[in-house]
């Protein structure tokens, strides 16, 4: 391994072709007790977080519950406030926008979220719903906000004449659909997506993994795409990051992600995941994880996966082991990683993978 | 057709031996009457199932997978007449190793619970009282059916969550649901399930609150007790993958019917519905490099109180023209298409094969 390769993650990158670029991001959310509500503890739910996106790919983040992939959709939307690092969209700050600042940005910086029952308010028109966009930035669109918000409803394959009806009259899919055209209205140019279809069925899961294709490149559309479903990310993604208890332990393209992890999380959570084939029932080696993923209070020392991992030595518990770029475009987290030519170089020298 | 015609019609796998099934379900209906008109929950479904052997459900929401369960358990609420609260009407015959349960009183079918047969819910906070602990839920059920005293029930629960991997069970014995973690608190539940060693179990989508790996470990779990006691088990759930796990028999329903029924070996390789196709077509594929589009099923599953006439998948599927409107007046009836494999389909064997074999399976 040359000084070159142990670059920390993403930092070099080509500045100008990245839409967002995340350093350091930190999300803890305090527990108080007492009568002075004072900080007892801080539930560390995103602990140093480094990526970028760049303009027209798909980016995800997989991991279990409770890894911090959510609240990282949550800082990059600002819908939550990082406790620390840095967020920049476009070449600007927003780590620490007040909401009057954010709001124009908005345009720029939508959301899908999870739950099509819970989205949307039931007391309100599909017109007013995804018109609201247009009303809130104050934005006429030509030919009138009734006829943008119907062209939007064609866009995702809604019956524009539902113009007038109300959440409750559709089904699932088809609220999918209405939070999907209002996100859409501004012509936003990054979709941040919380699980978009994993309250769905099958086949309306299908049907929306294809209208998010047909849109991104009908409006030229970056994706950052959070999910816990394997089988989707796969599907859609160009580049994957792999989350573990707030921090990334593996970062790259899909193909290579799926093709030969290299951190033994992902390669335990890979041969987890049912496959529908019967011949390969026999065939599969299943890496059984013990235990339970640690409470993100009071995350283990050093390397977080180090007490479920069958790899783990006396390092994994002293030092943390950096995200670095161990392959070319792959980027792991792990002091004993998987598929890599090269172990000995980190089993005996400890110190070469340090920064 | 009379039931006893319909039993006989009951297809039989060759894997399945000479001996009667343990597990018989005849033209199973389950209908709830409501203001809007008769919710047709399950509407004519039979299947059988061996000792020891494993049944995988599958379908969409509202297809009526977790319905048929609660009938074969006793747990639809029946109409004590017709002008008090509505339940369910609930026709056809269950044979629990030849006992028929749908004609008998809930006492008698209650006293089957937990012993001959038991249930594991797909959410196991609202499936467990939050007042009382796990091991009193646990030495409850096995109190009934075991005359022992407290100390043997309690030493029998910590046993049993021991067993489904609970680290320190003679602690956690004494937990409330609560303490508990989503994953374990499932494996409580199964401990519950499986106290008195029930010879059916039914799973209603038992891993589908939880994360792969510990959806891994669950489904080896049931896999390892399953072969230690023997048991047969039903397992409900809209994940292919699971099924493809764990079933040795796989039946797919759609708006309350069966589509397709057949062993898992033949659902996988060779399917013969257009809506398994759909199923399949609609996942994305963990063990490919992806192909071109996700081949979607168009259009929602319809209204369980508006079924379509004749095929209930006919408004959306793509080869309902090729048979001449049959699809659209005539309601198919489950026919083999190879031994131990049925399909209720108008498309001859000839089309059917043709489309598997050259637009469907490449894609896939």
């Amino acid at each position: 391994m040359t000084a070159s390769t142990q670059k920390p993650a993403e930092a070099g990158a080509e500045q100008d072709s990245d839409l967002i670029i995340v350093e350091g991001l930190i999300k803890h959310f305090p527990i108080r007790a007492g009568i002075l509500r004072r900080q007892v503890a801080a539930v560390q739910a995103v602990d140093g977080v480094n990526f970028s996106v760049k303009r027209g790919e798909t980016f995800s983040i997989v991991g279990e519950s409770g890894c911090g992939k959510s609240t990282t959709a949550r800082l990059l939307t600002r819908l939550l406030e990082p406790t620390a690092g840095k967020i920049t969209f476009e070449g600007r700050d927003i780590s620490h926008l007040k909401d009057g600042a954010m709001r124009p940005l908005r345009r720029d910086l939508q959301m899908i979220f999870q739950d099509p029952y819970s989205s949307l308010n039931p007391r309100h028109t599909v017109g007013k719903i995804v018109g609201a966009p247009f009303r809130i930035q104050g934005v006429n669109p030509p030919g009138g906000v009734k006829k943008a918000v119907q062209d939007l409803l064609a866009a995702v394959g809604l019956n524009p004449e539902h113009y007038n009806r109300y959440p409750h009259e559709f089904s699932g899919g088809q609220r999918q659909r209405i939070g999907i055209a209002r996100t859409l209205a501004l012509r936003p140019r990054l979709i941040v997506a919380d699980e978009p279809v994993s309250a769905l069925d099958v086949s309306i899961q299908a049907q929306i993994i294809n209208l998010l294709e047909d849109l991104q490149s009908e409006f030229d559309l970056t994706y950052v795409i959070i999910a816990h479903d394997l089988s989707v990310v796969r599907y859609v993604s160009d580049r994957v990051a792999v989350m573990y208890l707030g921090k990334i332990v593996e970062l790259t393209d899909a193909e290579a992600l799926y093709g030969a992890p290299m951190h033994p999380y992902t390669v335990a959570l890979m041969s987890a995941v049912p496959v529908p084939d019967t011949r390969r029932r026999q065939e599969r080696e299943r890496i059984l994880l013990s235990g339970d993923v640690p409470s993100p209070i009071s995350p283990p020392p050093a390397c977080r996966f180090h007490t479920r991992c069958w790899k783990a030595q006396e390092i994994c518990r002293t030092e943390e082991p950096p995200l670095v770029e161990l392959l070319p475009r792959h980027h792991v987290a792990c002091h004993f990683p998987e598929n890599y030519p090269d172990q000995a170089v980190n089993a005996t020298s400890p110190e070469a993978s340090l920064r | 057709m009379t039931t006893s015609a319909l039993r006989d019609l009951v297809i039989r796998h060759p894997g399945q031996g000479e001996e009667q099934p343990f597990l018989e379900v005849v033209d199973l209906r389950v209908h709830f009457p409501t203001d809007d008109g008769l919710v047709k929950s399950v509407d004519g479904l039979s299947f059988a199932l061996d000792r020891g052997k494993t049944l995988g459900i599958v379908g969409e929401s509202g297809s009526g997978k977790s319905v048929t369960s609660l009938a074969i358990m006793g747990l639809h609420t029946r109409p004590a007449s017709e002008q008090t609260r509505p339940g369910a009407q609930l026709s056809g015959e269950i044979y629990l190793d030849g006992d028929e349960l749908l004609g008998k009183t809930p006492e008698y079918v209650r006293s089957l619970r937990g012993k001959r047969m038991a249930m594991i819910f797909q959410d196991p906070l609202s499936a467990m009282n939050p007042y009382y602990t796990v091991g009193q839920q646990i030495i409850e059920a096995y109190r009934i059916h075991n005359p022992v005293n407290k100390k043997v029930a309690r030493k029998h629960a910590i046993d049993m969550l021991g067993r489904v991997g609970i680290p320190e069970p003679s602690r956690r014995v004494d937990a409330y649901p609560h303490q508990f973690s989503g994953g374990m608190r499932q494996r409580a539940m199964i401990a519950m399930a499986l106290s008195c060693d029930p010879d059916l179990l039914m799973a209603d989508e038992p891993t589908t609150a939880l994360d792969v790996t510990v959806q891994a470990q669950i489904l080896d779990l049931i896999r390892d007790l399953q072969s230690e006691f023997n048991s047969s088990v039903v397992l409900i759930t809209h994940d292919l993958g699971v099924v493809a796990e764990l079933a040795d028999d796989v039946l797919v329903m759609y708006a309350g019917r069966a589509m397709e029924y057949g062993s898992a070996e033949q659902l996988f390789n060779r399917p013969a519905h257009p809506y398994t196709w759909g199923l399949l077509g609609s996942m994305p594929r963990f063990d490919r490099t992806r192909s071109e589009r996700l081949l979607a099923i168009k259009g929602s599953p319809p209204s369980l109180i508006n079924v379509p006439p004749g095929c209930p998948f006919h408004p959306r599927c793509e080869y309902a023209a090729r048979n001449g409107g049959l699809s659209e007046d005539i309601r198919p009836e489950l026919v083999a298409v190879e031994p131990g494999h049925t399909v209720a389909c108008h498309l001859s064997q000839t089309d059917r094969e043709q489309i598997w074999e050259h637009e469907i399976a490449p894609k896939l």
